[in-house]
């Protein structure tokens, strides 16, 4: 297996006194869609706040790309790379589709690739492109994911985390975001996602990771995890 | 087995949205009965209604026959229900022994401070609090405030608590402990009604369970019953359809 | 929210005759009652009846603020309104002391459950609000008015001193009444604190919802002790204006008053009895000197305004607090 491009080891973190990662391993190989799934509270979300530094980690190391980044603060992390597609997309409601496209490029690395970026993400989401002068918090919930991940794009990742992108979708629109991100792998970028739906991260991803209470349970190729009872087990305790 | 707690049609919505829609289940005497359920599916809410927080908007919650619909936490409380809170709310500056105190003298019982000061004692020791009975609450650590919470509740001499995550943010010891004495609250004939996120733990306390899902009971039963409920499974896992259909496309 | 001085609230089963700081408070009472009266040192009755206010004052204010966490910044409405009740009643249908003084206390207390019960609904700054509204609305109230004389206010006739043995007499005899006054402010608040009901408003100073859901009766337990304290320092107004034979509403509702009554209760421990105490002897001490002085005029307000922010952002236990920390023993004598 070829280097992770993310790594994180024995990683600890939590909230206040309150322990909510007690030790997650993981590891996010270049140009695969890597998952983690699991049921609420396990510590999923918390796991991609301490990877992208939102809450300082208590323990434990992220290496990205070579580089221990675990204590950087996270605009320092997303300078390098590695870029959030937040829980519940978290627009600019006030502002523009092209505003907040723009947002996403905020930083130096990303401002140099703008216009490459700008006209692909517009391309990737036609409908986007359609609504450009629109108000972000207009979008029905389908375009505000899309333009979420199109504003992750514009921070030129070298990493995309997405959390949770089918929460609160039609399947229909779910269907549509998940083939743009296959296309996504294919055109050769990493992805970590954090999915509820078991069933379509396994369907989508090269690799997954199974996390309940705060620690890795099990993890594998999607095609071995899915035949094993484990994965009820996580998140049903029997 | 008798009910202890019934609730009959409860409903609760804010602004548009339907937090529970028409929810009915029995927690019988001396049970131990498990809410599980996805996040957002109104299991603290839930508990909000059955001690008072706030009232339904239709349906009735009967304890132990009474109509308790609707009612002020501090009558709640005096009726024999007592609840220990997911973010535990202890009385910070007073010591352990007089937080308990507080609950012995306000509880099911209307006791005299002397006498409340005794229960206290015991339900302190009970949780195994004994070496810290003049600590400060504010100098307890997490696992000291979820027991704080559980001997409080247990001072005020509930025949039923409403027990919200007091395993949340425990280390795998003290997880066990608590699970230890839990069953000794229930060998005691007290009632439990919890809710956990920590599956293992409550699938294995529990006698029964209930899944909620967006406010409405998905199944009811038996933990391995419920586990093996595909409902339930879908509930957490998500609809397996989707996948499907999506394989098919990329084929 | 508050920081309690000390909630090392005593479990023992013993009578409250064999607790040390029963004796404690009737003996500092004795003492302060005789010590004018023995040199018949006048200027040092008037100072310690200045001091007898201020602790009768805090001392049922800490009721409010250092058990249930209640600011309450209009408190002087109380001794206002207790003030007046008391001198219309001597001035007009001609009651004597006697009755009058505690008819204030029934009436202030009684008039305080209504108003309570519908500002205790709210909490931090918006109860604090309400309470300088209340005392607002009962001075606009009384200074319009007429048969409490408006904003002149009323006189008391001379004459009115007789029965108490002429003016010379009187004041003495009121000295002693507010001296008695303060002591049962002392022991109320101590009775409060040691009771179940105390314990409840603490609950409820640490954590109102969780107190609620504990069981403890919080709307019911609010009004009373908003009630409760408005009695004696009604009954002090009535005593303290009858003593000056003139009452008028910008002198009656004086908020400054109540605002040096927080800052005393801050300044000698909140939640503690002696703290209220020692705090306004200490107060009205630095207020005497201060109003002396040649260099401050009306700077004792200044001084309290600094006193509170020194306080809250160092000393959070007060005097007491920081006494107690030093010597931990002093609660079994010193509450």
């Amino acid at each position: 297996m070829s280097t992770p491009l993310l790594e994180v080891s024995a990683l600890t973190a939590g909230y206040g006194e309150v322990q909510v990662l007690w030790d997650i391993s993981l590891k996010a190989t270049a140009g695969e869609l890597t998952t983690i799934v699991g049921a609420n509270g396990a510590g999923k979300t918390t796991t991609l706040k301490a990877v992208l530094g939102s809450i300082a980690p208590w323990g434990g190391r992220v290496v990205f790309a070579g580089e221990d980044v675990t204590r950087l603060p996270a605009h320092a992390k997303a300078a390098r790379g590695l870029v959030l597609v937040p829980e519940g997309r978290q627009l600019f409601a006030a502002m523009t589709v092209e505003e907040n496209l723009e947002m996403g490029a905020y930083s130096k690395r990303a401002a140099r690739t703008f216009t490459q970026h700008f006209d692909h993400v517009l391309t990737l989401f036609p409908r986007l492109a359609e609504r450009r002068r629109q108000k972000a918090g207009t979008l029905s919930g389908g375009e505000q994911q899309m333009l979420a991940i199109g504003r992750g794009l514009m921070s030129d990742p070298q990493i995309l985390i997405i959390d949770e992108l089918s929460l609160g979708l039609a399947p229909v629109v779910v269907q549509q975001l998940f083939g743009t991100l296959t296309g996504l792998k294919k055109e050769g970028l990493t992805i970590l996602l954090v999915e509820q739906n078991v069933h379509l991260a396994f369907a989508v991803s090269d690799h997954a990771y199974v996390v309940a209470e705060g620690r890795i349970f099990t993890e594998g190729r999607p095609a071995e995890l899915a035949a094993r009872p484990e994965i009820r087990r996580a998140y049903l305790g029997l | 087995m008798s009910a202890i707690l019934e609730l009959e049609g409860v409903s609760r919505n804010f602004g548009g949205l339907k937090a529970i829609d028409n929810l009915s289940f029995v927690v019988n005497e001396r049970e131990i009965l498990g809410l599980i359920g996805p996040n957002g599916a109104g299991k603290s809410t839930l508990f909000n209604l059955i001690n008072g927080v706030f009232p339904p908007d239709r349906g009735r919650i009967r304890f132990r026959g009474v109509d308790i619909t609707g009612e002020p936490p501090y009558r709640i409380a005096k009726h024999g229900l007592a609840r220990a809170h997911q973010i535990v709310q202890p009385l910070e500056q007073m010591t352990v022994l007089e937080n308990c105190t507080v609950g012995a003298c306000f509880g099911r019982e209307s006791l005299s401070r002397a006498r409340a000061s005794e229960v206290a004692r015991e339900a302190a020791v009970f949780v195994g609090l004994e070496d810290r009975l003049e600590v400060a609450a504010a100098h307890l650590n997490i696992a000291g405030k979820k027991r704080l919470e559980l001997a409080r509740s247990l001072a005020a001499q509930a025949s039923l608590l409403l027990l919200d995550e007091v395993l949340a943010g425990l280390n795998p010891t003290e997880v066990d402990y608590m699970i230890g004495v839990i069953r000794r609250i229930r060998e005691r004939g007290i009632a439990i009604l919890m809710i956990e996120h920590l599956m293992q733990a409550i699938m294995s306390l529990s006698d029964r369970v209930v899944v909620l899902n967006s406010g409405q009971k998905l199944a009811e039963g038996a933990p391995a019953e419920v586990a093996n409920n595909p409902l339930v499974i879908e509930a957490y896992l998500g609809d397996p359809e989707l996948a499907k259909e999506f394989r098919g496309e990329a084929r | 929210m508050t920081d309690l001085a000390s909630t090392h609230v005593a479990q023992r089963r013993d009578s409250v005759l064999r607790r040390p700081f029963f004796w404690v408070i009737g003996v500092a009472v004795i003492v302060f009652a005789l010590a004018p009266w023995i040199g018949n040192d006048v200027e040092l009755r008037e100072s310690f009846m200045l001091a007898t206010i201020y602790v009768i004052l805090a001392s049922n204010l800490n009721v409010m603020i250092g058990y249930a966490g209640y600011i309450n910044f209009g408190s002087i409405v109380f001794f206002g309104l207790g003030g007046y009740i008391c001198v219309y009643l001597m001035a007009v249908p001609q009651w004597p002391l006697a009755a009058a003084a505690p008819a204030a206390g029934v009436i202030v207390s009684a008039l305080a459950l209504p108003f309570g019960l519908g500002i205790l609904r709210l909490r931090g700054a918006y109860f604090a609000l309400a309470t300088i509204g209340v005392n607002e609305a009962v001075q606009a109230f009384v200074t319009n008015f007429k048969p409490w004389g408006g904003a002149s206010g009323m006189y008391l006739s001379t004459a009115l001193f007789k029965p108490l043995g002429g003016p010379m007499q009187a004041l003495w005899t009121i000295y002693f009444l507010l001296v008695a006054i303060m002591g049962l402010s002392l022991y109320l608040s101590w009775g409060i604190k040691i009771s179940k009901f105390g314990l409840g408003l603490l609950a409820i100073g640490q954590n109102e919802d969780a107190a609620s859901v504990m069981g403890v009766p919080t709307p019911l337990y609010k009004a009373m002790a908003y009630c409760a304290t408005a009695f004696l320092p009604a009954m002090a107004g009535g005593l303290y204006f009858f003593k000056g034979a003139f009452i008028q509403p910008s002198d009656a509702f004086d908020l400054t008053f109540s605002t040096e009554a927080i800052a005393i209760v801050m300044l000698g421990g909140q939640g503690t009895i002696a703290g209220p105490a020692i705090g306004a002897f200490f107060y009205e001490q630095l207020r005497g000197w201060l109003l002396t002085s040649e260099t401050f005029s009306n700077f004792q307000l200044v001084a309290a305004g600094a006193l509170l922010l020194v306080i809250v952002l160092f000393l959070p236990g007060g005097l007491m607090g920081w006494l107690y920390q030093r010597w931990p023993r002093l609660s079994r004598w010193i509450e």
